[in-house]
């Protein structure tokens, strides 16, 4: 202990303290500091860029999300569409079917009703052309039967005859 | 055989810390068992070198003259490595007695201002006058003395000659200005490369720098003080770190630096972290130390010393910690290499310099860690005393 504080030496603690004090100060101004903030700086930008990164690669997921979710959406709009549109056709086909029929139908009975009537008024000219003709037939009859006074005579008397029945 | 190699090592470098810490912390030296000579050749040589300086203080004080053995001359070499000086010296010719190095300035405060080169002193050897006044360097402190130099001591065979105020450019004082220097060099240019924008990464060596402020910042400073106030502290953490880690790293090259390991350094830092903690402590921290919530009264009372103690003694263990385990590494390095010349006899050249060599290199990797973990510890531990220092507690405090 007593070689020990004989060897303290005072000059040598005294340049060493200042020394030191330079070193902490005019590098602490010159050096220290400037390299401790630029180290920080520098890690607070990495750790920026790499939020920044982060965040883009999380964006660009979102977006990915979104579309495939604006696909999936588009795709199902599709299929709707394409659905709705096969029901459409479905439907107007068994429209047109139905209303086909229908036509169809009434033109058969407006065809059948037309033949009928033609046939009536066939069958009503029929009867009077046949009529016609038999009291032409008749007339042509009673001329020849009726061409003498006695057959006149006769006929009238008959007639009469059936009136007094009567 | 690796492993026994090893362990001798393991068990080498133990005995050697061991003997340069018991050496400074008693200076009336301590002999050594006399049986431990006896022990394994190799260990015995290594304990003989250590026991054969701890002698050495006693042989100083009494001025024992003649031819110093080797041992006495590796533990001299350690002693004087250990400690400050006046002048860099790089290596020395033995025989010529010439030092090949440069001077440094000495700065004396002793009725005015007194400056001259060390070169003066001539390593001891001559007494310098200024202005009516003389000096002489002795054991690697300057003394007051008369013309002649006579130096006087006490029953403890400490100089009671009068020490002048010193502010002189020593060998620590100048490693520690290097040391700056290259602090400056490398972490303005760190600096510089950020102000383009923070998204300039830093090229060549700062590139290596960057990661170390990083690991300051995010394995000391945010856990221990917490996200919100780390940054007020980090211009001193990272001072203390950078400036611990390179002297420790440079204290291992051939320059020769031991700045951590001289207590004024570690004390001036320790202080450093003692002050900036008080000054920022808020009122939990003071009313945890004066006055304990949530116990009773008397416990208060005697835990309020106790909490005192505690705050001094925490800057104490950094001092401490730095300094003893910086000297024991390189009292342990200089031992290792010093195996070169002392076995010399016992190995021959080849393996006495084979051993050396292995053992000192092995040593120097482990103290390469023991410099990053020094530095680390320290700064961790300051850290974590600002860390309590401003700590809210927001819980209840009858919890406690």
């Amino acid at each position: 202990m007593d070689k020990l504080i004989n060897d303290f030496g005072f000059g040598l603690f005294f340049w060493q303290f200042i020394i030191l004090l330079v070193i902490v100060f005019i590098l602490g101004k010159f050096a220290w500091k400037p390299i401790v903030n630029a180290l920080e700086a520098r890690e607070e930008g990495i750790a920026d860029a790499l939020a920044a990164a982060e965040n883009a690669k999380r964006e660009m997921a979102n977006l990915k999300a979104d579309n495939e979710k604006l696909l999936a959406e588009a795709r199902a709009e599709r299929d709707a569409l394409i659905k709705e549109a096969r029901e459409i056709k479905e439907k107007m086909l068994a429209d047109a079917k139905a209303e086909g029929e229908a036509v169809g139908e009434k033109m058969i009975s407006q065809a059948k009703a037309t033949i009928e009537s033609e046939k009536a008024a066939a069958i009503v000219e029929l009867k009077t052309q046949v009529s016609s003709i038999s009291i032409e037939i008749a007339e042509k009859l009673l001329k020849e039967e009726l061409a003498n006074t006695e057959a006149q005579a006769k006929l009238v008397e008959k007639m009469l005859d059936d009136v007094k029945l009567n | 055989m690796v492993t026994l190699k090893k362990s001798l090592n393991l068990l080498a470098a133990v005995i050697f810390t061991a003997s340069s810490v018991f050496s400074y912390a008693q200076s009336n030296a301590q002999t050594l068992g006399e049986s431990v000579q006896e022990t394994e050749q190799s260990l015995g040589e290594t304990i003989n070198a250590a026991e054969v300086a701890d002698h050495e203080h006693e042989a100083e004080a009494e001025h024992v003259a003649g031819e110093k053995s080797q041992a006495e001359k590796v533990q001299d070499h350690i002693t004087h490595h250990l400690a400050d000086d006046y002048s860099f010296i790089f290596f020395s010719d033995e025989e010529t007695g010439k030092h090949y190095g440069f001077s440094l300035p000495v700065i004396l405060i002793d009725n005015g201002l007194k400056v001259f080169m060390s070169s003066e002193f001539d390593y001891g050897n001559k007494v310098v006058e200024k202005d009516g006044q003389h000096y002489k360097l002795y054991h690697g402190k300057i003394y007051k003395t008369d013309a002649e130099g006579t130096i006087s001591y006490d029953e403890a065979h400490h100089p009671t000659n009068e020490k002048p105020l010193d502010f002189s450019i020593t060998k620590n004082v100048a490693s520690l200005l290097f040391t700056t220097v290259l602090i400056f060099l490398m972490f303005l240019s760190l600096a510089k490369t950020y102000k383009k924008g923070p998204n300039n990464l830093p090229k060549g060596f700062a590139r290596a720098l960057e990661p170390m402020v990083l690991y300051v910042r995010d394995e000391m400073a945010v856990p221990n003080i917490g996200k919100d106030k780390y940054k007020k502290f980090m211009p001193y953490l990272l001072s203390v770190f950078f400036l611990i880690f390179l002297l420790n790293l440079l204290g291992l090259t051939p320059l020769g630096f031991n700045v951590t390991g001289s207590i004024s350094v570690t004390a001036c830092l320790a202080i450093f972290t003692f002050i900036i903690t008080q000054f920022s402590a808020n009122k939990d921290y003071w009313k945890h130390m004066f006055w304990m919530p949530g116990v009773p009264v008397p416990m208060k009372i005697m835990l309020a010393p106790i909490e005192i103690l505690g705050a001094l003694i925490k800057p104490f263990s950094l001092m401490v910690r730095l300094f003893a385990n910086i000297t024991a590494g390189h009292s342990v390095v200089f031992g290792l290499i010093a195996i070169i010349f002392v076995m010399k006899e016992a190995l021959g050249t080849a393996g006495a310099v084979g051993i050396g060599f292995f053992l000192s290199t092995f040593l120097v990797i482990l103290e390469i860690l023991v410099a990053f973990l020094q530095a680390f510890i320290f700064t961790m531990l300051s850290s974590l005393f600002i860390g309590m220092a401003v700590a809210e507690h927001e819980h209840d405090e009858a919890h406690h």
